[in-house]
């Protein structure tokens, strides 16, 4: 399952040391990417998918979070193991990452210009006027506007669907292998989601580049990603293609997550949204069993004593539910 | 831009004339008859009577500052009662070697205070923050006259390596021990402040975008978050020049330094009234100017700033 991967994580563990106790974040997390493929990687917030994102950057702030297990392979070479030199080097170059916030990702003191073009100096040891240069070439790729005036500009003068091009042009900047977006347009006016959307998938077909896709909104996972990793509690309860899923998803989670949206059906106009009872887990204290059944629908006594694992329920769909 | 230094000039205005107003109230009640101080309290009584009649201290209260402020505003700031010379020439003559020992301390204190500071917030929590922050709380509590004494004892008189004290027509290992003296306090209060300012702001987004983007930690602290934590020291630091200026009085006695501080005690204790006056509007109107300056840096610094009058 895992070969010929760009990136595979394998039973990752990042856990946060608070005073109040141990924070399992993410415990024990599988995944993998192909080249140029998308995964989507789909979850309530606090399931954890932000953290396996800058677990694999290694971004994550230590104290109080600390990557206590796993290993994160890419390109056959295991992240964990990296001095930080040599991961500095992987960052913003062979993995890139965009931010949910465009407004408080963007430095306010420097020009856009500048935050572009600092990284591609910092890693091609180019020129300040050439790496300006390429900057705003990577501002008109990203379809800035007037980019050779609008690199003069800083982030409070531009829209928030502009501050987030510049943060993908930022990521682009030095054509990187895997792209990491996370919740890359839930920031943004839903025209603009749109726009920033089909501006990364464009790129990315340009490009020939992987993308982890970090969102909640299971539309935007239907439209671009191939395949989709669903998180719970830290965890990873279905893998699926993305065809897969959305036919037949297996946990009763990503079943709720499928309801939960809203659908446009010829003479019932005013049904009511369902939604996931209760609320997400306290990983403080959780379940022993599944740690859904608290929440879950379908739950039954076998559900209780102990975890059920990641099965191969069919080829290439993956779902944690003793029930699938 | 300049319609901003403009107006910022001209609320200089009633500030300095009240200024004048309490400082010529305050010497005048405060500081007992220049005449007598002078004289001695066995003087002759129709000496003292002329003398003060010459000075125009006879008259009332509100017409002496009439007529001292009819003078101001023609730039005269009167005649020193002690060597009868204009108290513009004292102050001119005195004033470089006090922007001399404020401009050092100050360059003493954001160097040894931002740096301090910086190391403090990137050990945060760790026994080199507890030495950083520490050593800062003995600066700011340290008197002035008694670290001043004891830097002597220490680095002039037992270790030799500068001199006791002096001027020194200039020479740079007269300047090295007052700076300190006069900067320990403003460097304690820098270290403490940026180590505040840059914890805040290494919190922030972009400082983890920053990260992504492959950028040395030292980059990373120094570019994209000092850049950002300077502004409440810059704040500080203009704050600080007014207190480096009450600190240059004593600074300058201990360390017998040539300076407006000096003269500024000297004057009091002579009961020099026109040079006690002179020297507290100097120091109001460096106060002011070096405001007006941080917040001309402030727009410079960070581009959200516009200056509006």
């Amino acid at each position: 399952m895992r070969n010929g991967s760009l990136l595979t994580v394998q039973d990752l563990r990042t856990h946060f040391f608070t005073g109040e106790g141990v924070v399992r974040a993410v415990d024990g997390v599988t995944l993998s990417v192909r080249p140029g493929e998308t995964l989507g990687l789909v979850g309530e917030s606090g399931c954890g998918k932000t953290v396996t994102a800058l677990s694999i950057l290694r971004l994550v702030p230590d104290p109080p979070g600390r990557i206590v297990g796993g290993t994160i392979c890419f390109d056959g070479r295991d992240l964990l193991r990296l001095p930080e030199e040599e991961m500095r080097s992987i960052r913003g170059c062979a993995i890139s990452m965009i931010f949910q916030e465009p407004m408080t990702s963007l430095n306010p003191v420097f020009t856009v210009g500048e935050q572009v073009a600092e990284g591609i100096r910092h890693h091609q040891k180019v020129s300040r006027r050439e790496a300006w240069d390429r900057a705003v070439e990577v501002l008109r790729r990203v379809k800035i506007p007037d980019p050779a005036r609008r690199a003069y500009e800083y982030p409070h003068q531009l829209s928030g669907g502009l501050r987030q091009r510049v943060m993908i042009a930022m990521a682009l900047a030095l054509g990187p292998r895997l792209l990491i977006a996370d919740e890359p347009t839930t920031a943004l006016d839903v025209t603009i989601q749109a726009q920033i959307i089909e501006l990364l998938t464009g790129l990315q077909e340009e490009m020939q580049m992987a993308v982890i896709l970090i969102t909640h909104d299971l539309g935007v996972i239907a439209e671009t990603a191939d395949r989709v990793v669903v998180m719970y509690a830290g965890r990873v309860v279905e893998e699926a293609s993305a065809e897969q899923l959305f036919e037949t998803p297996l946990h009763p989670y990503t079943q709720g997550l499928l309801e939960s949206l809203p659908k446009l059906e010829a003479g019932k106009r005013h049904r009511r949204l369902t939604a996931i009872p209760g609320l997400i887990p306290n990983l403080l204290d959780l379940p022993t069993g599944c740690k859904f059944a608290p929440r879950c629908p379908k739950v039954v006594g076998d559900c209780w004593p102990t975890e059920p694992d990641l099965r191969e329920v069919r080829p290439g769909h993956w779902a944690r539910c003793i029930l699938a | 831009m300049r319609g901003y230094v403009l107006s910022r000039c001209g609320q200089a205005v009633p500030v300095l004339f009240g200024v004048t107003l309490i400082t010529f109230l305050l010497t005048h009640v405060a500081l007992g008859d220049p005449v007598r101080a002078m004289m001695g309290q066995r003087a002759d009584p129709e000496v003292v009577a002329r003398i003060r009649a010459e000075y125009g201290l006879d008259k009332p209260l509100w017409h002496r500052y009439a007529l001292y402020m009819g003078k101001l505003l023609v730039g005269d700031l009167g005649y020193s009662y002690r060597q009868g010379r204009p108290v513009s020439a004292t102050l001119a003559e005195r004033l470089p070697a006090t922007a001399r020992l404020a401009v050092a301390a100050m360059v003493v204190a954001l160097v040894l205070g931002m740096t301090a500071g910086i190391v403090a917030a990137v050990r945060h929590n760790t026994g080199v923050d507890l030495l950083m922050m520490t050593l800062s709380l003995l600066g700011i509590s340290t008197p002035v006259f008694w670290l001043g004494m004891m830097l002597i004892l220490l680095f002039a008189v037992s270790l030799g390596w500068f001199p006791i004290s002096g001027y020194g027509d200039g020479a740079f290992g007269h300047l090295v021990l007052p700076a300190l003296t006069l900067g320990a306090l403003q460097a304690g209060y820098i270290a403490r402040m940026t180590r505040s300012a840059l914890l805040e702001v290494l919190r922030q987004e972009y400082v983890r975008t920053a990260r992504a983007k492959g950028l040395k930690e030292r980059v990373v602290i120094l570019k994209h978050g000092l850049r950002n934590g300077i502004l409440p020291i810059l704040t500080l630091a203009g704050i600080g020049l007014g207190d480096l200026l009450v600190g240059a009085p004593l600074t300058e006695t201990v360390f017998a330094w040539p300076g407006l501080g000096r003269l500024l005690v000297a004057a009091v204790g002579n009961r020099d009234l026109p040079v006690v006056l002179g020297a507290t509007l100097l120091f109001a109107l460096i106060f002011l100017a070096a405001n007006l300056i941080v917040d001309l840096v402030y727009a410079l610094v960070d581009p959200r700033v516009r200056l509006t009058e």
